[in-house]
């Protein structure tokens, strides 16, 4: 399993996006086709809740099961490449150096964590909240969020099926680049969560830079 | 705790003790959920579980390759019978008096810290809520992580796109009731014993189905559900010939004090909580 590969090296200053996510916040962009996206964990052990639809036709739109099911493995490492529901490649992992990236575990929210962490959690900022409010802007709703990539969330899925949240292993500065094979637009929320270990139960901003290819 | 800040230091510190409570909150909760809270039941057996005739609303036969979707009322239950063992049988769910709440495979399988789904555990949505209970099931083997069969793994793995497969299935089976491309998420291939290796490697573990194995689906809330029967894209053989399926919908037993599936955590027992209050 290839989890370490710091691949092509480009200079933050030739990036024509540059911007940083504070910590619990969402954000969108668009990746042309050719582009690199990478995606900086600037403190470590943040997990990045990450959602693609092609930019012409938001009904297609990344599919977890479908880029699993093709590579025959269950994480998001370098040269995974991530297929839309229609199966075609949005984009391809080109360099990791943050480890193996969960996309089954999804994202949290409000009602999911009263069922894992008790009622009263209930109240706490989450990633559906974030995405729920981002992908409004682009006139999409709750239908349209389906099976994210959970970039530095570490989630192994064990040989007798037992499947759990553990620390990270991202430290400060580990990335993840992909190239866009089409145009898409890239949704992140910066996951909010402390009741688990996704974001060492203290969330901190993240940096995106994107580049032409 | 209770303290009362007055510096930064001790902001830093009140910080820090959030951390280790939420850590240790955690850790509580991951040992009970992965651990014995109450021991899971065995399969159930082939023989075993026989639905009374007088309770049965319907029965379809779904030929092989083909889809079925149908409503199943809080209450009501639906079983899948795979008579001769044909290897996959694949799953939509919709809470049909809001179709925007739908099966979520990455909370059925996180919220219950297993993506070993069997006798015993529910189906999630995204709200939080309870679809469904697995109520009885003889193959304990299902898949929620890798999907079912599409036009590619078809042409990959029989090289043939034409053959019938389930993600076009459960897209026209959501079109017949209005729905589209955007109500589709990961769905759940049952009867399909998908292994998961130390490195995340996906396999298949042959002569774990049998025929006339069968998994029941008790309704906890009015459902849209969806069967696609095509072989699952990981199932062996180079040719491409499932076999039909029955599905019966029948008017299941009141669930009574110390129902499996509402005690069996704490998280499914909080899904109910949820879920309850819708029909009040």
């Amino acid at each position: 399993m290839n989890t370490s590969n710091t691949g092509a090296s480009r200079e933050a200053s030739s990036a024509i996006h540059d911007f940083t996510i504070p910590a619990l916040a969402p954000w969108s962009g668009l990746v042309k086709r050719g582009q690199v996206i990478r995606i900086v964990d600037l403190e470590g052990q943040q997990a990045v809740d990450t959602l693609f639809y092609r930019a012409d036709d938001f009904s297609e739109r990344y599919s977890a099961q479908d880029t699993l099911r093709a590579q025959g493995s269950a994480y998001v490492v370098t040269g995974t490449r991530l297929l839309s529901n229609e199966g075609f490649p949005m984009l391809t992992v080109i360099a990791n150096t943050g480890g193996a990236h969960d996309t089954s575990a999804g994202a949290c929210s409000c009602e999911s964590n009263t069922v894992r962490f008790g009622h009263h959690t209930k109240y706490m900022h989450a990633c559906r909240e974030n995405f729920l409010l981002e992908v409004s802007r682009h006139g999409m709703g709750k239908r349209d969020i389906v099976a994210n990539i959970n970039f530095f969330m570490n989630v192994p899925v064990e040989p007798d099926g037992r499947l759990a949240i553990v620390d990270g292993v991202s430290k400060p500065g580990d990335y993840v680049e992909l190239r866009a094979e089409m145009d898409v637009l890239c949704v992140i929320s910066n996951c909010p969560q402390v009741n688990n270990p996704c974001n060492g139960f203290n969330p901190t901003p993240v940096r995106v830079l994107i580049f032409q290819g | 705790m209770s303290m009362t800040i007055k510096s930064p230091a001790d902001r830093a510190a009140a910080v820090q003790n959030d951390i280790e409570k939420n850590r240790s909150r955690y850790q509580q909760l991951k040992a009970a959920g992965q651990g014995s809270q109450r021991p899971l039941p065995p399969a159930t057996s082939r023989t075993g579980a026989v639905i009374d005739a007088s309770c049965i609303l319907h029965r379809e036969v779904i030929p092989g390759g083909w889809y079925w979707a149908t409503r199943v009322s809080r209450g009501q239950a639906l079983r899948l019978l795979n008579p001769q063992a044909t290897a996959g049988v694949s799953v939509m769910i919709w809470n049909a008096d809001d179709t925007s709440e739908r099966y979520n495979a990455g909370d059925t399988v996180k919220v219950q810290w297993t993506a070993e789904l069997r006798k015993g555990r529910v189906l999630f949505s995204d709200m939080g809520r309870v679809l469904a209970s697995i109520t009885e099931d003889t193959c304990a083997r299902h898949d929620t992580l890798v999907g079912g069969s599409t036009v590619l793994s078809n042409l990959e793995k029989y090289r043939d796109a034409s053959l019938r497969n389930s993600r076009d299935n459960l897209m026209l089976a959501a079109g017949k009731y209005g729905l589209g491309r955007r109500d589709l998420a990961p769905c759940i291939t049952f009867f399909a014993p998908v292994a998961t290796d130390a490195e995340g490697r996906f396999g298949w573990n042959e002569g774990v189905l049998q025929n006339g194995d069968f998994v029941d689906l008790r309704a906890e809330m009015n459902l849209l559900i969806a069967v696609s029967n095509c072989p699952h894209p990981l199932a062996p053989g180079a040719t491409y010939a499932p076999s039909d399926i029955e599905a019966i919908v029948w008017q299941a037993a009141p669930a009574q004090d110390g129902d499996l599936c509402r005690s069996l955590s704490a998280e499914a027992g909080r899904g109910f909580e949820n879920t309850d209050p819708l029909f009040r």
